[in-house]
């Protein structure tokens, strides 16, 4: 494994710097949260993503895509988490393409994954649901049998890029009960199918989530994804790539609001001398440089890992994702204490950062769930 | 067969045919490395045999040029030597200061009388170093160290105590910063001075540690008569070279860490620490049973994994070409806390069991623990504190003003 850009890697990671420079800034994200917009992304801008190259990077070149893989995807996801565009990269394309690319039949491939690569169409992965916290095997929805097909009911929360969402990827037990990883199985719902309702929920980072009921929703045997039943381990596998794509926009966001601190300490004044020289504020600040540099390294073997299928991927997973859940929540928190009153108020941008800290690291479990996952992986 | 190719076959067969059959397979073990010096003893002669041969050879000091004793390697040569002792796991023939820190000092700052003749014999094992830096009333503020060298014709006469003198009591020479003009502003008035430890006047005591024995020691100055001749680069002008010298220490240490410090767990099978903890502490369905130190445990793992990538794409990158910043200082802080952190996590696994000082009724293991976590305490100070490697990130790395 080379921890190491390639020349190629790196043009990608300027290419996205630039686009989102120029096409997104925080004030972006600020108008669309000011307008109450019910999508709270651009579509437009998404297409303009796909015709990048970047929406397909990560797929398989006979479906469309580039055929690269994590390892180049994350430098674009990282590009706009530093300046918080809230396009549906984690929810739609890294949880429901990647799901959809890896378990569809072909069919389902053949009718989705061009629109998904083209910024056309959105696909949601409908798996939260309340109290379930991070058990991704905690679920109640029920497919019953029903003549060649079956019947959805239950509740999801907090299904991420679902307003909007042209189908969703639903999990529902078709045998077993909540908690077991047997039993449970994907299925491809149209969004306008009867029996569906999406309502938007206002979160506090305010990224497209929306709460999602399904009643009596009837399925035909073509919209299972993947095989009956055995929906927890594809799951499994989607959310820990899923994982690593929302690690990379922690990582993008913590470096930014570390950039704006940086920034900060260097122009403001107090006792008639910048306020970064004192101690007390550098050192603080160079623990989280530090906090910064070990996400980034673990963010790069965590994709290359999977990238490459090795054993201790999921490992690196939680590796990943414990080391940005707690250094981007210390980043934003750090930048609020440096900003000092400005950095509570609306105004400043800052806090959009700490918000999404904290949205993120509770998405996909924070450190202290991760801990344990990699406790239980090393066997122990 | 490209040139490095037949480098690599020719050093390799030297290697086979002078390298004694005992010390295959020896590096990575217990065995300590040949320090050499005027008090060496050899309790395995194979050792001298291969410091001789080796140093006959130029591999003692590969890259050094060969009228000093070296062998006039290219980078890429000295590399492949370097793989051939990996890979046939022979230990290093000659380890120390010499080698790593006053020898390459001279090469950048020495005269050329003084490469002659203290070269060669760095090369040979003949002459053990060790440093005269800090002193007790100059830490972390080491400029402001006040051991004298007053002029007397052709000689300096040094008085004052330089301290944490690494292996003082076994050391040939000392190469000490002593101040020489005490009117001049703090670093501008201090001269690096080379000194023979058998000059009358020099005196050495071991200092014990809170964690008992150890290799540091007080070298005490009492009207020691230096030639002035031993002066390195000009007087008054030493900071400079202890400049370049602290960078080289601040390397060395953090490589240290970075590499042979925390390893990443192995593959399968559980840590050391996992281990002990479910040893320690019981296990329920293959769990450690104590669910505190089980978090604990994946913690240190963690950052230590996370830290062990970060080394490596520092290392990475340079291969690749970019310019290492002041990363050293990252590493020194992250992983001298990390070894602590470890140390203080095996104490309190092992319970009452880490209580022992000495003696009977208690494991040997548990004895070296306990003595290992004292010592780690010291791994943030030593060699540049914590707060030093935290001022020099803020200042250098993330351009704070002063």
């Amino acid at each position: 494994m080379q921890l190491v850009l390639t020349e190629d890697q790196e043009l990608i990671a300027a290419t996205a710097r630039d686009f989102v420079s120029t096409n997104s800034p925080v004030a972006r994200f600020r108008a669309l949260r000011d307008a109450g917009d019910p999508l709270g992304y651009s579509p437009k801008l998404l297409r303009e993503m796909a015709e990048l190259g970047w929406l397909g990077i990560a797929f398989d070149e006979k479906e469309g895509g580039a055929g690269l893989g994590l390892a180049e995807l994350i430098l674009i996801v990282e590009a706009l988490g530093r300046r918080l565009a809230p396009e549906p990269i984690v929810g739609a394309l890294a949880m429901g393409g990647f799901a959809l690319a890896e378990g569809g039949s072909a069919a389902q491939r053949a009718a989705w994954l061009p629109g998904i690569l083209a910024g056309e169409k959105v696909v949601a992965l409908a798996h939260q649901e309340p109290g379930a916290r991070y058990d991704l095997f905690s679920i109640e929805t029920r497919a019953e049998a029903k003549g060649a097909g079956h019947s959805l009911s239950g509740r999801k929360s907090q299904v991420l890029d679902a307003v909007g969402a042209d189908a969703l990827i639903v999990p529902a037990r078709t045998a077993g009960a909540a908690g077991d990883r047997d039993g449970i199985t994907l299925f491809l719902v149209d969004a306008r199918a009867p029996g569906v309702t999406i309502e938007r929920q206002i979160r506090v980072d305010h990224r497209n989530a929306a709460l999602v009921r399904l009643d009596g929703v009837a399925c035909d045997a073509a919209s299972v994804v993947g095989g009956m039943g055995e929906g927890g381990a594809l799951l499994e596998r989607e959310i820990d790539r899923a994982t690593v794509v929302l690690a990379a926009e922690m990582l993008g966001g913590m470096s930014e609001v570390f950039d704006l601190t940086l920034s900060y300490l260097k122009t403001r004044e107090q006792f008639g001398v910048p306020i970064g020289s004192f101690q007390a504020l550098q050192h603080r600040a160079a623990n989280v440089y530090m906090e910064i540099e070990l996400a980034r390294s673990s963010v790069m073997a965590a994709a290359r890992a999977l990238d490459a299928g090795e054993g201790d991927g999921a490992k690196l997973v939680s590796l990943a994702k414990a080391r940005c859940s707690d250094a981007y929540v210390l980043a934003a928190n750090e930048a609020v204490q440096i900003y000092g009153g400005v950095g509570m108020t609306d105004e400043y941008d800052v806090g959009f950062y700490m918000k999404r800290a904290r949205a993120a690291e509770l998405t996909f479990g924070d450190a202290a769930f991760h801990r344990q996952r990699w406790a239980t992986l090393a066997g122990y | 067969m490209s040139d490095l190719e037949n480098f690599r076959e020719q050093t390799r067969a030297w290697l086979e045919a002078n390298a004694p059959r005992s010390l295959f397979g020896q590096a990575g073990s217990e065995l300590e490395g040949t320090w050499g010096g005027r008090k060496a003893t050899y309790a395995d002669p194979d050792a001298k045999v291969w410091l001789d041969r080796a140093a006959a050879r130029g591999f003692t000091a590969p890259t050094w040029p060969k009228e000093y004793g070296g062998g006039g390697l290219s980078g890429a040569e000295a590399k492949i030597l370097a793989g051939l002792l990996r890979e046939l796991k022979l230990p290093p023939p000659l380890i120390g200061f010499g080698l790593t820190m006053i020898g390459p000092t001279l090469l950048r700052f020495g005269n050329e009388e003084q490469k002659k003749l203290h070269l060669p014999r760095i090369c040979r094992g003949e002459i053990r170093w060790c440093q005269g830096y800090s002193e007790p009333g100059a830490g972390s503020d080491l400029a402001s160290l006040q051991t004298k060298a007053v002029r007397d014709g052709d000689h300096f006469i040094v008085n004052g105590t330089k301290v944490w003198t690494s292996y003082a009591d076994q050391a040939d020479w000392i190469f000490a910063l002593v101040r020489t003009n005490p009117a001049a502003k703090k670093q501008e008035g201090i001269t690096f001075l080379l000194i023979d430890m058998d000059t009358p006047g020099v005196s050495v005591s071991p200092i014990l540690l809170i964690s008992g024995k150890s290799p540091f020691c007080e070298t005490h100055f009492q009207d020691v008569r230096v030639p002035v001749a031993n002066v390195i680069h000009q007087i008054d002008a030493g900071w400079t070279v202890a400049k370049a010298l602290l960078g080289h220490e601040r390397t060395m240490i953090a490589d240290a860490f970075g590499a042979a410090g925390p390893r990443p767990d192995k593959k399968g099978g559980r840590s050391y620490l996992a281990e002990l903890a479910a040893t320690k502490l019981g296990e329920r369905a293959g769990r450690i049973a104590d669910p505190v130190f089980r978090d604990e445990v994946a913690a240190f793992e963690m950052e230590s994994r996370a830290f062990a990538y970060t080394v490596q794409r520092t290392k990475d990158a340079a291969r690749a070409g970019h310019q290492p910043g002041s990363e050293s200082s990252m590493f020194k802080v992250y992983g001298t806390e990390l070894n602590q952190r470890r140390y203080e996590l095996i104490v309190r696994l092992l319970g009452p069991d880490a209580l022992g000082w000495e003696g009977p009724g208690f494991e040997d293991d548990d004895l070296e623990s306990t003595r290992e976590w004292l010592r780690s305490r010291g791994n943030t100070i030593e060699g540049g504190t914590s707060e030093i490697q935290l001022n020099i990130l803020a200042k250098h790395v993330l351009g704070l003003p002063a």
